[in-house]
């Protein structure tokens, strides 16, 4: 048995993969974004809003974490269609992924906070920093400095599983492959190729999250001190 | 002499345990009052009442003007008018010693970054440590990070201090910068109650010692008393002190 390797074929449709890519890198920056500022202020809500919106911010989180994504991608993105709201599945699928991240965000965001020592709340108190200032400027920032190798890992993980969007029909990187796949019959050869890009792709995220860090934790970058 | 601090038969419980029975005292404008007495005795709530970390059930609390049993109480005024700093330091991880003393005068009394830095450059002389502005708190020593909390208090010009046992996490060498500060506080000036559990340092600086037992005051008097104590009990506080 023997099988002649045919990267050629698959990579004379570059352009295309590039494409892919691009979908795939301008989905994970959007629901990066939302993502970490749905999830902050669920977070914030959860450690000190009032109970009714506590208990919101609960159900959500349980309802997403313990849901399979691909479920939660077909109710957002066809419910929002058959309300008879029409918008590009691109949008869609922002909107889906977002809501799924944010609610991972929200409990290690949560963990952060909870991790802040009671201390820290009282000086500021005592300052006369009012509650605004005290989560902007003592509790967040050094939440998420704590949290922040589990978020960096949870936005590379969601890098990876935006793949299932394909099956909603966004041309993102998995769902170029497939197309080329089905146009050239070489299976193998474009899954070889595609699992490169991705593990290209994940140290892109890692990369950029770190250079993230050194941005908001001067402390880290004065002292050296790995994240 | 004005009081400027005034407690009227002060109670507070925590659930069923009642930790002040009935705390009266005054401290007048500039003097310094030393809290003593053991562990349990509600010396460090009597403290954190005073700038409402804890709220009193019973009795009055009078500081620098400010009714504290009151309800509609102006918080953010008391905390302007008082300091206080902590066995911890609960200095900030993420800033420097620079961005810790400024962050209340910028995010309380609005200031600009320049006017900020000109009280940071004042306060951090007061306590030494002119050269550890641009430093983290965990490249401080303990003793530096106390000095940097006690300046991070009076870079808002409060009237009143409280110092919780300040040293009681330091070792002894440590121990003695710290004071060598509250000191020269005292001798500019500042009203200042301390709990705290250097009898020395207490019989030096002190122009109040108050002795708290089982939540009450349960002798009171000028620094004398440590050597002349009048109860009993006060008698075997101090001695059993200088045993260790």
């Amino acid at each position: 048995m023997t099988y002649n390797f045919d990267f050629a074929a698959v990579l004379a449709y570059w352009p295309l993969l590039l494409e892919g890519i691009w979908t795939t890198l301008r989905l994970t920056l959007f629901c990066t974004v939302f993502g970490i500022l749905l999830g902050g202020a669920c977070a914030v809500v959860r450690t000190g809003g009032p109970t009714w919106a506590r208990w919101i911010v609960s159900l959500y989180v349980e309802f997403i974490r313990n849901t399979p994504l691909l479920v939660q991608c077909y109710f957002l993105i066809f419910g929002i269609a058959s309300m008879g709201i029409r918008l590009p599945i691109l949008v869609g699928a922002t909107i889906a992924l977002t809501v799924n991240i944010g609610a991972y965000t929200t409990e290690i965001v949560r963990a952060g906070i909870e991790s802040i020592h009671r201390g820290q709340l009282e000086a500021a108190t005592c300052l006369g920093l009012s509650r605004t200032q005290t989560y902007l400027h003592v509790i967040i920032r050094p939440a998420l400095e704590r949290v922040y190798p589990a978020l960096s890992s949870q936005y590379v993980l969601l890098m990876l599983a935006s793949s299932i969007v394909s099956s909603v029909g966004v041309e993102e990187l998995f769902g170029i492959s497939n197309r080329i796949q089905s146009e050239t019959y070489r299976n193998f050869e474009i899954f070889v190729v595609l699992g490169g890009i991705y593990l290209g792709l994940a140290i892109l995220v890692r990369g950029g999250f770190a250079l993230l860090g050194l941005a908001m934790f001067p402390r880290r970058r004065k002292l050296g001190t790995p994240l | 002499m004005s009081p400027i601090v005034e407690l009227k038969d002060v109670r507070k419980s925590f659930g069923e345990l009642e930790v002040l029975k009935g705390v009266t005292f005054e401290v007048n404008r500039g003097e310094v009052a030393a809290i003593i007495g053991q562990s349990g005795s509600g010396k460090s709530t009597a403290l954190r009442c005073m700038d409402r970390l804890e709220t009193i059930q019973g009795g009055s609390m009078l500081i620098c003007g400010h009714e504290l049993h009151d309800d509609d109480i102006d918080l953010k005024s008391l905390r302007r008018d008082v300091g206080i700093v902590f066995q911890s330091y609960n200095l900030f991880p993420h800033l420097t010693v620079a961005e810790n003393i400024m962050l209340a005068p910028r995010m309380v009394k609005g200031m600009k970054q320049r006017q900020a830095r000109e009280i940071a450059d004042t306060v951090i002389a007061k306590v030494g440590l002119r050269e550890k502005m641009d430093c983290y708190p965990e490249q401080l020593s303990g003793g530096q990070q106390q000095r940097v909390a006690i300046a991070r208090s009076l870079a808002m010009e409060p009237k009143l201090m409280l110092f919780d046992e300040v040293t009681s996490a330091l070792d002894p060498q440590l121990t003695g910068e710290v004071l060598r500060v509250m000191e020269q506080l005292a001798a500019d000036g500042m009203t200042m109650i301390l709990v705290t559990h250097e009898m020395a340092f207490a019989r030096k600086v002190a122009d109040r010692v108050i002795y708290m037992r089982d939540g009450k005051v349960h002798e009171m008097g000028s620094s004398d008393i440590l050597r002349m104590p009048a109860t009993p009990e006060l008698a075997a506080f101090v001695a059993e002190s200088a045993e260790h």
